[in-house]
């Protein structure tokens, strides 16, 4: 049976109203739900436009909700659509374009506008406002054709738009009317530190200034200030203010002060039609801020499910500034008056600064600058109104007695917060979602709280307050996972397992894991390849391979690519091959239908799309050595001509690539392994992005390592200088045998140079001759052990079979 | 014809090695079938429930979980549900081991609402 359900519009598509939404549809709201947005784009997360104009988010990185969103929860959006009237007799919503949808219930949540200040001139051309989307299109477009711009206004999204174009590289000036910036959240002494350090970082201030006009012809070419004084510029963004969005409230008859007046359910004048969001105004106040937004998102959620809730009483503002390198905070109230007590604590070397305003002992207000690792335990007590007591006050103003104490008062700030209460503003989510989350699932680490519930997703603000939640939840187990072991499954980290394994003697995975008390008995995809190659280095001779502990491409000895097929590619030491094997190569590629065959980046050729039952076949018929393309290994050794050929060559490039290629190759290392050989500094081969890059002059040969072409490319650093080849290969051994012994699994050497320094690693291979040839024997004792994958598993027919047969019934 | 159970004899015990996946063909549905380390035997549709697709076979197992092999998605191999944070759910398939014999039971209608 269908049952009828009613009728919600709602109109705006901003943060307010989906907010909103969203907690309609997780309590189970039924509604047939409607939603008018004026601009052409899904939902996005405006708070973050400093980003985007920043440069470090794109705009797809802001959107909160993507259009599937709107189709999974069978919600009609219709973007680019402005709604014009509400008609209370017809019960129906009219948009722009004659448009009409009948309600039960509407939800106003329109938003803001910039607001423009009305001088003459402002509205030439050049002339925007920081609000939306296209806003932030034109300060991007302006900053590539314009040099100088003025920022008209001090506050916070000011600041955050001066800051922006400073760093696309314009000439910024930000006008303010005040002697001091940030002048409804900060005070005076906080105010300053800021201009200074913002001007350290490139922004120009005009103060107390009041703009009186715009000049220029159609584009704006300047501004004239009350005392006549002037500014250049050619790029003008007014953020003075916002201005709540009234029109459509106010055509429709519904009573509208400076913002649509609301009662402390988001009830409006008009019956069935409620507001929420920047075009509200409740108890007199109109919030410009994000977290307001959620909370009465939330009661009226609530109240529109018939669920029972408190009323909205209004809202304690926190504010923080999203610039990078600024960290400016402030909650309550933030001027001290006769009445108030204050804490308050400068370092003028540090440029820190902490201010805390008592009243009658309760905590009223505070501002923070330069560090905020105070901040959201702070909120928390301004919200609360928490008496100060001596406990508190070593906890916020980090004196007095040490730190032992300190973690469980943290726990009890956040345990009296209440469940419904927000702790990420950007996407709502409440404490009583998250505690749900590791409750219920198991998690130990914010990241698995990002990825469940959506906290700290955005601006990452309440990262603090939500790592204080797991603290609080997980009690002792939370020191643990916050030392962050391997994996989930482990709070130990690689040195501690490989100490154990050595003490104890622990000889499998299972073992390590059962005597180690991991969490899942058999570990996961991240622990047990990496416990498997602990052991096998440490026990090279002894230790039995775990096939069933390997990745897909390890246990296979070929590349799964996303279709289920496989690439293999056959040794080709030194990148040299001969016109036999080149033959060979191909007639087993046409055989097998090979898709594609491709020179790789290391001088090898795949041979791409092979059907993983083809693939022993294919490695039988080509009877080559295995590339170990597809392992944490030796891959290739990349080389240049050389003195075979080359005339500039001073070295056997080729040759002793081939050397070392067959010297190293199949012994395991935490991560893939590259190396190139050069026979000149003219570095063909490209040494400076290998793991070791050697190059060849006229008296020996220069040795590189950390290279890294890879995610997080890094140029090899200059590690030593050898006579002889057999110096050079003492010194491979001894670099490799130390990465492979200290290494994290999966971290490559780049990452692993910078981990230890290069001048520990020098000190340790190049200072103690003895220590370099214990290493290198090490090596060779571990080189010893191994063998030819495919030889081996052509042999091993039930393994192979196993591994590679497809059985059709 | 909707209703119809297929039971497919896949092999015996041992033709499965311990957490490694084998791809067996049924009929109309490829299944990646894996032995878990008590021994036990699950059957899945071998199709990777993300939306790029592939295989599952060729995954880590971990207790009566599989990692897949392409994108590292934690999948239940009892219920074939994905766990969080991600979503979706693999088809699986009742296995019974009847001495040394397995065998696997595809139900007609499942397979048509399945592939």
């Amino acid at each position: 049976m269908r049952v009828e359900r009613e009728k919600l519009v709602l109109i705006g598509n901003g943060m307010a109203g989906v907010g909103t939404i969203e907690q309609i549809l997780k309590l189970g709201g039924a509604y047939d739900i409607t939603i008018f947005g004026s601009e052409p784009h899904p939902n996005y997360n405006r708070i973050m436009l400093s980003y985007v104009l920043e440069g470090s988010k794109s705009i797809e990185d802001i959107i909160l909700n993507d259009r599937q969103w709107y189709a999974d929860n069978n919600i009609t959006l219709h973007t680019g659509t402005t709604v014009v009237k509400i008609d209370e007799e017809a019960r129906q919503v009219i948009a722009e374009n004659g448009l009409a949808v009948p309600y039960d219930k509407v939800i106003i949540a329109t938003g803001s506008n910039s607001f423009i200040l009305p001088v003459p001139g402002s509205t030439k051309e050049g002339v925007v406002g920081f609000r939306d989307i296209a806003d932030c299109d034109a300060m991007l477009a302006a900053a590539k054709q314009y040099r100088t711009a003025a920022v008209i206004g001090g506050g916070l999204l000011g600041l955050e738009a001066a800051k922006g174009l400073v760093n696309l590289g314009m000439d910024v000036t930000v006008v303010h009317l005040l002697e001091d910036l940030m002048e409804r959240q900060l005070d005076h002494t906080a105010s300053s530190m800021l201009q200074a350090e913002l001007k350290r970082q490139g922004v120009k201030f005009a103060m107390g200034k009041q703009t009186a006009e715009l000049t220029g012809d159609e584009r704006v070419n300047g501004l004239r200030f009350s005392d006549g004084s002037e500014l250049q510029a050619d790029f003008v963004v007014m953020a003075v203010g916002i201005k709540p969005n009234t029109q459509l409230a106010k055509d429709s008859g519904i009573t509208v002060n400076r913002g649509i007046v609301v009662n402390d359910y988001l009830q409006t004048s008009m019956e069935n039609v409620y507001s929420v969001g920047e075009c509200t105004e409740h108890r007199g106040t109109c919030y410009g801020l994000v977290a307001p937004l959620f909370e009465q998102g939330m009661v009226l959620a609530k109240h529109l499910c018939g669920a029972a809730t408190q009323p909205y009483e209004g809202s304690v503002v926190s504010t923080k500034l999203k610039i990078s390198g600024v960290d400016v905070f402030s909650a309550g109230e933030f001027t001290d008056t006769p009445e108030h007590t204050v804490i308050s604590a400068k370092d003028e070397w540090k440029r820190t600064y902490k201010k805390i305003l008592l009243k009658d002992n309760v905590i009223v207000g505070a501002v923070l600058f330069g560090d905020v690792t105070e901040s959201a335990n702070l909120q928390k007590l301004v919200k609360q109104g928490t008496e100060m007591t001596d406990e508190i006050y070593s906890e916020v103003m980090g004196t007095g007695c040490c730190g032992g104490g300190g973690n469980a008062k943290k726990g009890m700030s956040v345990e009296a917060m209440a469940d419904e209460e927000i702790v990420c503003g950007c996407n709502g989510v409440t404490k009583k979602t998250i505690v749900d989350a590791v409750t219920e699932n198991g998690f130990t680490t914010v990241d698995e709280i990002k990825a469940c519930t959506g906290a700290t997703r955005s601006c990452g603000g309440c990262k603090p307050v939500v790592e204080q939640i797991l603290q609080f939840v997980l009690g002792d187990s939370f020191k643990e996972s916050a030392k962050a072991g391997i994996c989930g499954c482990t709070p130990l980290s690689r040195d501690e397992i490989v100490a154990e394994i050595t003490a104890k003697g622990l000889k499998t995975t299972k073992e390590v894991m059962n005597v180690l008390e991991w969490k899942q008995p058999e570990g996961c995809s991240k622990c047990r390849p990496a416990v498997n190659y602990y052991l096998g280095m440490i026990y090279p001779d002894t230790h039995e391979d775990e096939k069933e502990s390997r990745f897909v491409n390890e246990r296979m000895s070929a590349n799964i690519q996303k279709d289920g097929t496989f690439t293999v590619v056959p040794r080709m030491y030194g990148g040299v091959t001969t016109p036999e094997d080149l033959k060979r190569i191909a007639d087993v590629s046409l055989k097998y239908d090979v898709k594609v065959v491709k020179v790789t980046g290391g001088q090898r050729l795949d041979l791409i799309g092979v059907k993983k039952e083809d693939v022993p076949k294919v490695w039988e018929e080509l009877d080559m050595p295995s590339g170990y393309a597809y392992a944490k290994s030796l891959r290739t050794v990349k080389t240049c001509v050389g003195n075979q050929f080359c005339r500039f060559g001073t070295q056997d490039s080729m040759g002793v690539g081939a050397m070392l290629e067959r010297k190293y190759e199949r012994l395991d290392f935490p991560a893939k392994f590259k190396m190139a050989v050069n026979g000149c500094p003219r570095n063909c081969a490209e040494s400076c992005t290998k793991d070791i890059g050697i190059v060849g002059n006229d008296g020996g040969w220069e040795v590189f390592i950390g290279g890294n072409g890879g995610i997080k490319p890094r140029i090899a650093d200059a590690f030593c200088k050898v006579k002889t080849d057999e110096e050079l290969v003492e010194v491979c051994s001894a670099v490799m045998q130390f990465y492979r012994e200290t290494g994290n699994y999966l971290e490559r050497t780049s990452e692993w140079v910078e981990r230890m320094g290069l001048e520990k690693i020098q000190s340790v291979i190049l200072n103690n001759d003895e220590n370099r040839r214990e290493l290198a024997a090490r090596i060779d004792f571990a080189l010893a052990q191994v063998s030819d994958p495919w030889k081996k598993m052509l042999k091993e027919e039930d393994t192979r079979s196993a591994l590679f047969e497809k059985v059709q019934h | 014809m909707e209703n119809t159970n297929h039971e497919y004899t896949i092999g015996t015990a041992q033709h499965f090695l311990p957490q490694i996946g084998r791809v067996i063909g049924c009929g109309p549905v490829e299944l990646a079938v894996f032995k878990t380390s008590d021994g036990q035997i699950f059957a899945v549709e071998n199709k990777n429930p993300h939306p790029k697709g592939g295989p599952l076979a060729e995954g880590i197992v971990s207790g009566h979980y599989l990692y897949d092999p392409l994108y590292d998605w934690k999948i239940d191999l009892r219920s074939g549900e994905v766990q969080a944070p991600d979503n979706g759910k693999v088809a699986t398939f009742p296995v019974t081991v009847d001495g040394d014999t397995v065998k696997v039971t595809l139900q007609g209608a499942l397979i048509q609402s399945q592939i």
